[in-house]
C-alpha cells in the first residue's frame, strides 16, 4: 500500500511538471502579443512597455520565465495583468461557486446515468437498448450553449423564473430555507445542462461493462438459484463493472470544467469557467497559465483518489 | 461458396442496422448540402438569398413566407446563413480529425511498437495532456494566436489527438505478438514497414470508428468556439455565430436560436450514430446466428 502510493506519488509529481510545461508553453510560445492592450497601440509610450515587460519578467529567456511564474505561482505571488490582484485568490473566490456546480452536476450524471445504463443492459440488444443508445448520442449532440438558451426561453419566458448569477438579484429572503431554494435553484438549472453529456457518456459505459459481466459464469449461477432479475444486475452484474465508472468519473472532471466555460457564461453563474473566459478576453495570460495549471493538477488528484477508491470498491484490485 | 471480405460484412451488417441507415443518410445529406454549396459559392452563386445581404426593411422577420426560416436583426436570410456555416463546420470537423489521427497514429503506433521508456515518455505525456479541460486549452490557444478557421482546424486537432494515441498504442500491443509479425521481423523486414504495412491495416477498423467519432467532436468545438467570438470571423456566417448575434433578442425571435441549433445538433447526431453504427457492425463477436 504505502509503496503504491509513493510510486503514484512519483508518477504524480512527473506528470505535474509535466502539465506545468504544457501550461506555461503552450501560452508563451503561442504566437501573439502578451500584452492585454495589442502590440502596436500607439498611445502605449515605450516606457509603459518596458516596465510591463520588466513586471512579467517578459524581457528575460523562456526558461528563466518559466522558473518565475513557477515559482511566483507556488509563492502565491503571481498577479493578473488587469487587475494586479494575486490570480490565486482570484481563483479561491470563484472556486466553491464551481465546485458546488460540478459536484451536482457529477452527481446527476453518475445517478441518471446509472439508471439509464442498467436498463440499456437489462433490455440488451433489444428495442428498449437500441432507443437508450440513440439517446445517449442525441445528449452527447446537444451543443451545452444550444440547450441553455432553449432553457432560458423555455423557463424565463413561459415561467418567469429568475435563473441568472447565484443567486435572485436584490431579493431579501423571508428564512434560510428560502435562501437555500433559491440558491439551489440557480446552480439546478446549468448543473442539469452541464450533466446531459456526462449522463449519455456514463451510460455508454457501464452498458459496455455491464454486457461484458452479464457473459461470466457467476451471472449464470445467479440466476440458476432463481434470483430475480434486479438482484442479478444491481447486486452481481452493477458490482463487478463499477471500477470503469469510477475512471469514468476521473475523465469527466475536466470535460465538466470545458463545458463550464460556456455555460457559467449563459448563466452569469461566477466559476472558475467564466474567470477562464474572462481572461482569455483580456489576454491576462499569468491567470490562464495558472488557471491550466491548477485545473489539470485537481484533475490528477482526482484520477489518483479514483485509484484508491477502485481498491476500495473492488476487493479484487490489490495494491502493491 | 464465396466468402466475405471484413469490409464487406460490416458493411451489410451496417446497412441492415435500421439507425445506421437513417444516420448515413441524414450525414450524406448534410454532407452533399455542404459540398453543394461550397461549390456553388466558389462560382459566386448562393440559393436561395446572398447570406450577407443586409436588408434592414426585413429585419426580423419570423420563418416563413420568403425567408424560410426567418431573418435576423439586419434582415439577413436565416437559411442562407446556415447553409453557408455548412461547410465551415464540416470542413473543420473533417480536416481537424485528419490532423488529429496524424498525429494519434504515428504516436500511438511508435509507442505500442516499441515499448520500454519510448512507451513510458509518450504515455505519461498522453496522461497529462488528458488532464487538461480540453476546450479551455482550445479556447486559450486559439485566442492567443487569433481567430481563423486554419487555426481553429489546427488547434482542434493538435489537443484533440490523444485518445486515438491510446487506442492505437492498445491495439499496436496485442497485433505485434501476432505471428504474421514475428514472420515479418523474421524476414528481416525494418520496423516501420512492420508498422506500417503489416500492423496498421490489421489495425484499420477500430481506428477508423474513432475517425468518424471524432468529427462531430470537432464541429461542436468550433462550434462552441465560434459561439464565443473565437471562431470564424464575421461576416462569414458559421452555426456558431449565427447564434452569439441572435442571443440578444432571444425572447424575440427565436428563430436565431433554434435553427442553427438543430443544424449543429443533426450533423452531429448523424456522425456520432453513423460512427456508433459502424463500431458495432465492425464487431466480430456480437453476429447473431
Amino acid at each position: 500500500m504505502i509503496a503504491f502510493l509513493v510510486r503514484r506519488c512519483l508518477v504524480g509529481v512527473v506528470l505535474l511538471f509535466l502539465i506545468s510545461v504544457i501550461s506555461f508553453f503552450i501560452i508563451t510560445l503561442t504566437p501573439g502579443s502578451p500584452y492585454p492592450w495589442g502590440e502596436l497601440n500607439p498611445k502605449i509610450s515605450p516606457e509603459v512597455k518596458e516596465a510591463y515587460r520588466k513586471k512579467f519578467h517578459l524581457d528575460k529567456p523562456l526558461l528563466q520565465q518559466y522558473g518565475f511564474i513557477m515559482r511566483d505561482l507556488f509563492s502565491g505571488e503571481l498577479r493578473s495583468i488587469k487587475d494586479q490582484r494575486p490570480v490565486l485568490r482570484k481563483i479561491g473566490e470563484r472556486l466553491p461557486a464551481t465546485v458546488a456546480l460540478n459536484a451536482l452536476s457529477l452527481a446527476l450524471s453518475l445517478s441518471f446515468g446509472l439508471w439509464l445504463g442498467v436498463y440499456a443492459v437489462r433490455h440488451y440488444g433489444r428495442f428498449p437498448d437500441v432507443v437508450t443508445s440513440v439517446l445517449a448520442f442525441v445528449f452527447i449532440a446537444l451543443p451545452g450553449f444550444w440547450v441553455s438558451y432553449l432553457a432560458v426561453i423555455g423557463l424565463v419566458d413561459f415561467t418567469g423564473a429568475p435563473i441568472l448569477g447565484l443567486q435572485t438579484y436584490g431579493v431579501k429572503y423571508p428564512g434560510l430555507a428560502a435562501e437555500f431554494f433559491d440558491r439551489f435553484w440557480h446552480v439546478a438549472v446549468p448543473a442539469c445542462v452541464l450533466a446531459i453529456g456526462g449522463v449519455a457518456a456514463q451510460s455508454r459505459f457501464l452498458r459496455a461493462t455491464m454486457s461484458e459481466a452479464l457473459r461470466e459464469d457467476y451471472i449464470r449461477t445467479a440466476r440458476a438459484k432463481g434470483l430475480s432479475e434486479d438482484e442479478v444486475l444491481y447486486k452481481h452484474a452493477l458490482r463487478n463493472s463499477i471500477r470503469p465508472l469510477v475512471t469514468g468519473i476521473g475523465l469527466l472532471l475536466p470535460a465538466l470544467i470545458s463545458g463550464a466555460v460556456i455555460i457559467e457564461n449563459i448563466f452569469a453563474y461566477p466559476g472558475i469557467g467564466r474567470l477562464g473566459y474572462e481572461a482569455v478576453l483580456e489576454r491576462d495570460y499569468p491567470t490562464l497559465v495558472a488557471l491550466n495549471f491548477i485545473v489539470a493538477a485537481l484533475v490528477l488528484l482526482g484520477n489518483l483518489i479514483s485509484d484508491l477508491l477502485y481498491a476500495w470498491v473492488d476487493p479484487r484490485v490489490r495494491i502493491e | 461458396m464465396k466468402t466475405e471480405t471484413p469490409v464487406q460484412r460490416t458493411l451489410r451488417r451496417f446497412f441492415r442496422n435500421p439507425v445506421g441507415v437513417v444516420s448515413f443518410g441524414l450525414v450524406a445529406v448534410v454532407i452533399t448540402v455542404a459540398a453543394s454549396v461550397a461549390v456553388l459559392s466558389f462560382f459566386g452563386w448562393s440559393i436561395p438569398f446572398d447570406p450577407n445581404a443586409t436588408n434592414l426593411e426585413a429585419k426580423l422577420l419570423p420563418p416563413g413566407g420568403e425567408h424560410w426560416l426567418g431573418t435576423d436583426n439586419l434582415g439577413r436570410d436565416v437559411f442562407s446563413r446556415i447553409l453557408q456555416g455548412s461547410y465551415i463546420s464540416l470542413s473543420v470537423g473533417f480536416i481537424a480529425v485528419f490532423v488529429s489521427l496524424s498525429i494519434g497514429v504515428v504516436v500511438g503506433a511508435v509507442s505500442g511498437y516499441l515499448g520500454g521508456w519510448v512507451d513510458n515518455v509518450l504515455m505519461r505525456a498522453v496522461d497529462a495532456i488528458m488532464c487538461f479541460p480540453s476546450f479551455f486549452l482550445i479556447l486559450t490557444v486559439v485566442a492567443m494566436l487569433g481567430p481563423n478557421i486554419v487555426n481553429v482546424i489546427v488547434v482542434i486537432g493538435l489537443v484533440s489527438w490523444t485518445g486515438t494515441a491510446r487506442l492505437v498504442r492498445a491495439e499496436f500491443l496485442t497485433l505485434r505478438e501476432t505471428e504474421y509479425v514475428r514472420a515479418a521481423r523474421c524476414l528481416g523486414q525494418g520496423n516501420w514497414k512492420i508498422i506500417f504495412r503489416h500492423i496498421l491495416p490489421n489495425a484499420a477498423a477500430p481506428i477508423f470508428v474513432t475517425a468518424v467519432l471524432g468529427i462531430p467532436d470537432a464541429i461542436l468545438a468550433e462550434a462552441g468556439l465560434s459561439y464565443l467570438g473565437f471562431g470564424v470571423q464575421p461576416p462569414q456566417a458559421t452555426w456558431g455565430n449565427i447564434i452569439t448575434d441572435g442571443k440578444v433578442y432571444i425572447l424575440d425571435a427565436w428563430w436565431l436560436i433554434v435553427f442553427p441549433g438543430l443544424a449543429i445538433f443533426l450533423s452531429a447526431l448523424g456522425f456520432y450514430l453513423v460512427g456508433d453504427s459502424l463500431r458495432q457492425a465492425a464487431e466480430t463477436r456480437s453476429e447473431r446466428t
